[in-house]
């Protein structure tokens, strides 16, 4: 009991995913510096942006809108990302088996923090987060079905197994994205996790320069502190999920910590710089995109994968 | 120092009220993103929501319209905020101080924590301002 309270607190949880994340979001914003030839800031503005949302500022509520969903939103948000990164990591890192079918819970965990985003700034009643929760309802709806697509060619080539640490131990001969098809598989994934995390070419929902931040417009102080961290461990979590179903897992002994570690940081590195060199898509050209294209690269995957490529 | 004011202090976010401005103030302040001058190496940032806001930067002559949304961003603002005041019409009204619609300088509306004089001031005197404030 205690231990299971631990990992869900400490290491693989709440905690080690924050400050992985938000050690993450700084290289994020670190490679974005460097690829416009600015500085950057400090390897800890992350927890100093975190500390400062938490502890110093005011927490202003909705007058027109209703208090106690809007506050209780980011909680829950916070909660989905984090039993999510605990369910991936706990089969990853050996602590314990996982059980038959955790991919699909994971699937659903995943969605739980836009999903609570959505109503959290429906509870806001702004007009400018209305707008932003309607878009980021049409980027759901658009994404999660190559979401879908890509875990079910996942799922066909570990034959059949809908367990994680049996997709990981299929991948410790060849990873998955090593043949043709997880090679397009890859690059699905990639622009989900682009489209899921909200950054720059589908950042439709939050928009600073259009409905400003949209959805969170109307967050302020330590609300917004959880919407933030949300963020960290998000941005930790999806690519470690990535790493795991198709790169072929993550392993912490010997010089394995390092190929982990790589990998993360590259899958971060190539949302970094797809982000950094695209513009702002509009929600019907990101629409069309995941609809047509991502759809049709994800089912050419999956006829690939059937016929042995 | 507690690490709650260091954390403050280390990433204040801004929030840019340009009110009647000529656009040369605001032109300069976009300038401090630059790669050239790069304000997010002390952590701030430009955010597009007052609610995520801890500094609010205000610059131009405020006319009397000016003065309403002024007041209300600033009482929408989450507290603790500061406010600098930039260019010779955000310190003093500068030439339209004696205009028919000027409603009086920044300071006679809100607090003001930092005042920043020019017209337009470099990019380089709104750091030493921002050095001071965050100082203070």
């Amino acid at each position: 009991m205690l231990t299971s309270v631990l990992y869900y607190l400490i290491f693989p949880g709440l905690l080690f995913a924050a400050v992985a994340g938000g050690l993450l979001s700084w290289f994020d914003r670190k490679v974005t510096a460097m690829v416009q030839f600015r500085k950057g800031p400090p390897i800890l503005q992350p927890f100093y942006d975190f500390l400062k949302l938490l502890l110093v500022k005011e927490t202003i509520l909705p007058a027109k809108g209703s208090a106690v969903t809007f506050v209780l939103m980011p909680v829950v948000a916070l909660i989905g990302a984090t039993l999510a990164c605990v369910l991936i990591l706990m089969p990853a890192l050996n602590l314990t088996e996982g059980f038959n079918g955790d991919i699909i819970v994971i699937f659903y965990l995943l969605n739980i923090p836009p999903l609570a985003f959505i109503i959290g700034a429906m509870a806001s009643g702004n007009p400018l987060a209305s707008i932003g929760a309607s878009r980021e309802i049409k980027l759901i709806i658009s994404y999660e079905l190559t979401f879908l697509l890509i875990l079910t060619a996942v799922i066909l080539k570990s034959g059949m197994s809908i367990s994680l640490s049996d997709i990981i131990a299929k991948q410790s001969s060849h990873t998955f994205a090593g043949s043709f098809s997880g090679a397009l598989l890859f690059i699905a994934a990639l622009f989900c996790i682009q489209a899921k995390l909200g950054l720059v070419p589908f950042d439709i929902a939050e928009a600073e320069t259009e409905i400003n931040h949209g959805s969170f417009i109307e967050y302020s102080g330590s609300t917004y502190a959880l919407v933030i961290l949300t963020r960290y461990i998000m941005l930790f979590t999806l690519p470690a999920f990535l790493s795991i179903v198709l790169l072929g897992g993550l392993h912490f002994k010997g010089i394995q910590i390092l190929y982990s570690l790589l990998k993360i940081l590259g899958i971060v590195l190539l949302l970094t710089l797809i982000r950094n060199t695209n513009p702002r898509l509009k929600i019907d050209q990101a629409m069309r995109f995941f609809f047509v294209w991502m759809n049709l690269v994800a089912v050419a995957a999956i006829a690939l994968t059937l016929s042995g490529w | 120092m507690g690490i709650k004011s260091h954390s403050f202090k280390k990433s204040l976010w801004l929030f840019h009220f340009g009110g009647a401005s000529c656009n040369n103030c605001d032109i300069e302040i976009l300038d401090c993103l630059t790669p050239r001058y790069d304000v997010e190496r002390f952590g701030m940032k430009l955010v597009g929501s007052i609610r995520h806001a801890d500094v609010l930067l205000v610059n131009g002559s405020i006319n009397r319209k000016d003065k309403e949304r002024l007041l209300e961003v600033y009482h929408q603002a989450p507290k603790p905020v500061l406010v600098v005041a930039i260019g010779a019409c955000g310190c003093t009204g500068g030439i339209f101080a004696e205009g028919n619609t000027f409603a009086g300088p920044v300071d006679q509306i809100i607090p003001v924590d930092a005042y920043i004089p020019g017209c337009p001031p470099k990019p380089e005197a709104i750091i030493a301002g921002i050095v001071k404030l965050v100082n203070k």
